[in-house]
């Protein structure tokens, strides 16, 4: 016989706004790298504007973990699901957050032409973006191979921003008048590397919360 | 630390009906192991078979080896009686006799032949002591046993069982009829005894297996279905079965 369906309930409410979250999240990422390629200042207002609503979910789901770890001692794949579940709105928020400062350099070059059209800053962008789409995809499913293998596409983030790195300095090096936009589009391009690196803490925590192992990917 | 306690293959027949499945398990000296599992699963019998409890029953037979400290403890021409003074039993509901506080935990010793007074106050006084309740009843210890609250007889019921120097006990649920002030002092001297015994208990507390248990034993349908280390059993347990009663899916 079942029991503890109210503590299921809980847990199937808390699972399903993880996701609503992570949904928010992947479409800041989205909206931000847009605003930025398009110069869409009203865009990358609202996402600044956003974050806040993001915060918020962060903060309400951590207490309801809290609450249900106080309330209902869960164990075993009870346990590691709201562990994991703390631990994920962490590295979800941390990436809103980088959404929201890849917005702001769109706000800070507004009305500014573009040095180069952004080829492989959208690149980045899309990776990262599906990089988190999967690890909740994994999440959802229980299924570490697909958390593996989304963590493996951080090199082909880091790949990329190696590159873009180089491009910039080169740009620099030629036209010091293009330092200070192409810095800010370094900064862009750190962030979607530090997204996709949330993005492989996230694989590892789908792959703890399934098989109970702690195990550290691309290190 | 090496086994105290190796059992194998165990079964344990009432009747026609088999109570125990080839159950195997060793037990490691000073170290708490808890039994848990869902009514009916053969935690309490198991307990019970540690110190030939279940010959009290009728019908009871057992097949497989106990062997405690290296020696069979079914073989025959085993002392019973000196077998349990080595391994004592705390039950359930504390059952202080009907005495002065001082001949209930005299009354082991005293069973043993032990008639010197200064002796028998020493064990009184060590063995209160080491059960945690000196301290509350050194200065009345010719008042009964049945004035004191239900945790403190628990705790005398300890004493009792310490006072023959039994290398193991066995408690099973010990703190079911106790209130949780009461009871976080008993699992509080359940983790102090384990310095000098080796302690196998059964519990319906999953908390408290996971709080004061080195080694977690989950029974079910007469069988063992997981032995492993505390930790390991209630955050990555290995058996689907196990999984799902310390998860509360059933039970």
């Amino acid at each position: 016989m079942a029991s503890r369906n109210t503590f299921r309930r809980e847990l199937e409410v808390l699972q399903r706004d993880l996701l609503k979250m992570g949904t928010m999240v992947e479409a800041s990422i989205f909206t931000a790298v847009k605003s930025l390629k398009e110069g869409d200042a009203q865009a990358a207002q609202a996402i600044v504007d956003g974050d806040a609503s993001i915060d918020a979910l962060e903060v309400d789901i951590e207490r309801r973990s809290l609450q249900l770890l106080a309330l209902q001692q869960p164990m075993a794949s009870d346990l590691r699901l709201i562990g994991t579940t703390l631990k994920i709105i962490t590295d979800l928020e941390r990436i809103a957050d980088h959404a929201a400062d890849i917005a702001k350099v769109t706000l800070r070059l507004a009305g500014q032409p573009l040095i180069k059209p952004l080829v492989d800053i959208p690149r980045m962008a899309d990776i990262s973006q599906q990089m988190v789409a999967e690890g909740l995809q994994a999440f959802i499913e229980r299924d570490p191979e697909r958390a593996e293998r989304m963590a493996l596409r951080d090199e082909e983030v880091d790949h990329l921003y190696n590159q873009i790195f180089r491009e910039l300095l080169v740009i620099m090096l030629e036209d010091p008048r293009t330092v200070r936009q192409a810095t800010y589009l370094l900064f862009v391009a750190m962030y979607l590397e530090r997204v996709a690196d949330h993005a492989t803490n996230l694989a590892e925590w789908v792959i703890y919360m399934v098989t109970g192992d702690r195990r550290e990917l691309n290190d | 630390m090496g086994s105290i306690i190796e059992v194998e293959s165990l079964s344990l027949y009432y009747g026609a009906f088999r109570a125990l499945k080839d159950v195997s398990l060793s037990v490691a000296g000073r170290s708490v192991t808890a039994l848990i599992g869902p009514s009916g699963c053969g935690k309490t019998s198991f307990l019970r078979t540690l110190n030939r409890m279940n010959e009290l029953i009728p019908g009871a037979r057992t097949t497989g080896r106990v062997v405690v400290e290296g020696r069979d403890i079914y073989a025959p021409g085993i002392d019973v009686a000196a077998l349990r003074k080595e391994i004592g039993m705390v039950f359930q509901r504390p059952n202080p006799f009907p005495m002065s506080i001082f001949d209930n935990v005299a009354y082991g010793p005293r069973c043993h032949g032990v008639r010197d007074r200064r002796r028998l106050a020493e064990i009184v006084e060590s063995s209160l002591t080491e059960a945690a309740l000196w301290p509350e009843v050194s200065g009345n210890l010719r008042k009964s046993a049945l004035s004191l609250s239900g945790g403190q007889q628990q705790r005398l019921c300890i004493a009792r069982a310490l006072a023959v120097g039994p290398r193991i006990v066995l408690m099973d649920e010990p703190c079911s009829a106790l209130d949780p002030i009461s009871t976080a002092r008993i699992e509080d001297l359940i983790t102090e005894l384990k310095q000098a015994y080796t302690i196998v208990m059964v519990t319906h507390n999953m908390q408290q297996a996971a709080r004061v248990s080195d080694t977690t034993a989950f029974f079910l349908d007469g069988e063992l279905v997981e032995l492993g280390g505390t930790a390991t059993m209630f955050t990555r347990p290995g058996d689907r079965r196990t999984e799902d009663y310390i998860t509360g899916r059933f039970g």
